[in-house]
C-alpha cells in the first residue's frame, strides 16, 4: 500500500470534462501538497486561444551555438580529473503527438551531482560539490529527433517542502519545440525509485501519466565497460489535435 | 493515426540558473540567449527596455522565475535564421531569456525594439513564456504596449479578453523607451494566461 503522504488524484478538480475527453497528462497548476504552488499558480481559468497562436514558429538554433562537449556532462566541466559517480547515458527521441520526429530541437538539461548537491549558489544541502562537475548540458536533436547525453547519475536531495522531504533522483529537461505550444520543461526520473510515493512534484502528475516521466533502462544502449543507458522519449503537442492538447 | 501520450510538465525548480541562464548568474557556462533581443549597437536609435517583476499571491516579487520573450522585428517578421551564439552579430534575434534572481528587486529588463504588427488585426506584442519554482506548467502570456491604443483596440486576441482584465497584458510606459510589465500570478489583477 502506498504511504498516505500525498493525496491521490482528485477527480473533482478535473471536473467539467466529459468522460470521453481524455484527461490532461499535465499536473494541475495548483497542487497544494507541493506547497510553493499555493501562492504561485494562476487561480483564473486560462484563456483559450486560436490555433494560429499555438502554431507560431519558435526560434531555431544553429549547431554553431553549441560547444563540442555540451552534451557530455562528464567532460564539460573538468578541472583536475573526472567527476565522481556512476557514469550513465541518457538517450531518446523528441516527437510530437502524431509520432513525427522533431529535428533541431534545443534540449537543455541540469541536475544535481552524484552526492545530491546542486552547484547553484542558493543550494544549502550539506553534501559535497564536485570540482569536475557542473551538471548542465544541451544539444540539438538530429534529423530523426534523436538525442544522447553522457552524465553522472544524480543523487537524491532533501528539500524544505515538508518534514523529511526528499526529491527522487531526477534530471531537469527544457525543450524548445518548433511551435509556441511545444515549449516544455519537465523532469526525468529513474526506474524503481522508492521516493516516488513521497514526492509531491512527481505525484502532481495525474496517475495515468506518471510513468511517462520515468526513463527505461536500456541494455541495448548500455555501453560495455563504460556506461549504463536509459531511454527517455519526449512527446510534445501535436498539430491541431485538440482532444490531446 | 498514431497518437502518442504527451510528456507531462514539471516545475523548473529553484536551481535552473547554472544551466539555462548561466552567464547572467556568473556560472562558468555560456548562455545561448540572454536579455538582449537585438544587437544594441545596430539598433541604438530605437532601443526599448522592458522591465518588470513576477509577483506571487502575496504581492511579493519572485526571485527564482525565468522569463522568455519571443517577438517579431520592426516589420512584423519573426526571425527564421538560426541563433548562433556566442558571437551572434545578427542585428535582430527576437528571442530572449532572463532569470529574476540577479537584482535586488528581482526585476528583469529586456533590451529590444518595438515589434511591428504581425497581421492587420494584431497590435505590436511580445510573446512571454514564464517558468518558476512553484509552477508545474508552462505559463504563456502576451505583452502589449500602452502607447499603441488604436492598434490595441483592433487586436483580435486582446478584444477576446474580458475588458476589465485587458490591462494586465499592457505594459505601461514609464519614460521614453522604458516599459514596465509586471506579471501577477494571483489576485484581483491576476495576469491573463493562455491555454496552449
Amino acid at each position: 500500500m502506498e504511504p498516505n503522504i500525498v493525496e491521490p488524484d482528485k477527480p473533482a478538480t478535473h471536473s467539467g470534462l466529459s468522460p470521453s475527453v481524455p484527461l490532461s497528462n499535465h499536473p494541475l497548476h495548483l497542487s497544494p501538497e507541493y506547497k510553493s504552488t499555493i501562492l504561485r499558480s494562476p487561480t483564473r481559468p486560462l484563456m483559450l486561444v486560436p490555433d494560429q497562436m499555438k502554431n507560431l514558429r519558435m526560434p531555431v538554433f544553429g549547431d554553431s551555438c553549441l560547444g563540442a562537449l555540451d552534451n557530455d556532462l562528464t567532460k564539460n566541466a573538468r578541472k583536475n580529473g573526472e567527476p565522481i559517480g556512476e557514469r550513465i547515458k541518457i538517450a531518446g527521441r523528441v516527437l510530437d503527438a502524431s509520432g513525427r520526429p522533431l529535428p533541431n530541437v534545443l534540449v537543455e538539461i541540469w541536475q544535481a551531482n552524484a552526492a545530491g548537491r546542486y552547484i547553484h549558489k542558493a543550494e544549502i544541502h550539506d553534501a559535497p560539490l564536485d570540482p569536475n562537475f557542473l551538471g548542465a548540458g544541451r544539444l540539438l536533436t538530429d534529423a530523426e529527433g534523436r538525442y544522447s547525453f553522457y552524465t553522472i547519475k544524480p543523487g537524491a536531495y532533501p528539500w524544505g517542502n515538508h518534514y523529511n522531504a526528499w526529491r527522487p533522483n531526477h534530471i531537469h529537461f527544457s525543450v524548445i519545440g518548433p511551435h509556441l505550444d511545444q515549449r516544455l520543461i519537465t523532469q526525468m526520473y529513474f526506474p524503481g525509485d522508492p521516493l516516488f510515493a513521497y514526492d509531491p512534484i512527481f505525484q502532481s502528475v495525474p496517475k495515468h501519466a506518471r510513468e511517462l516521466l520515468i526513463a527505461k533502462f536500456s541494455m541495448d544502449w548500455t555501453e560495455p565497460e563504460f556506461a549504463l543507458a536509459y531511454e527517455f522519449n519526449i512527446v510534445l503537442n501535436g498539430r491541431n489535435q485538440t482532444p490531446f492538447e | 493515426m498514431t497518437t502518442l501520450p504527451i510528456t507531462p510538465s514539471q516545475t523548473v525548480g529553484p536551481f535552473f540558473a547554472y544551466g539555462l541562464t548561466a552567464h547572467q548568474y556568473g556560472y562558468d557556462f555560456n548562455s545561448l540567449v540572454e536579455g538582449e533581443l537585438v544587437n544594441p549597437i545596430v539598433h541604438s536609435a530605437e532601443l526599448i527596455y522592458v522591465s518588470g517583476q513576477i509577483l506571487d499571491g502575496n504581492g511579493q516579487p519572485v526571485s527564482d522565475a525565468m522569463i522568455e520573450c519571443w517577438q517579431a522585428d520592426g516589420q512584423g517578421q519573426y526571425n527564421t535564421q538560426p541563433i548562433a551564439y556566442p558571437t551572434d552579430q545578427s542585428s535582430f534575434i527576437g528571442f530572449g531569456r532572463l532569470g529574476t534572481g540577479t537584482t535586488r528587486t528581482n526585476q528583469f529588463t529586456f533590451t529590444t525594439i518595438k515589434p511591428g504588427a504581425t497581421a492587420p488585426d494584431s497590435a505590436p506584442h511580445i510573446n512571454v513564456i514564464l517558468f518558476l519554482r512553484g509552477s508545474l506548467r508552462t505559463l504563456y502570456t502576451r505583452l502589449y504596449f500602452a502607447d499603441e491604443p488604436e492598434a490595441n483596440e483592433q487586436d483580435a486576441l486582446l478584444r477576446s479578453v474580458e475588458p476589465e482584465r485587458r490591462t494586465t497584458l499592457i505594459a505601461t510606459k514609464s519614460k521614453d523607451g522604458h516599459y514596465q510589465f509586471n506579471i501577477r500570478l494571483q489576485g484581483s489583477d491576476e495576469t491573463v494566461f493562455f491555454d496552449l
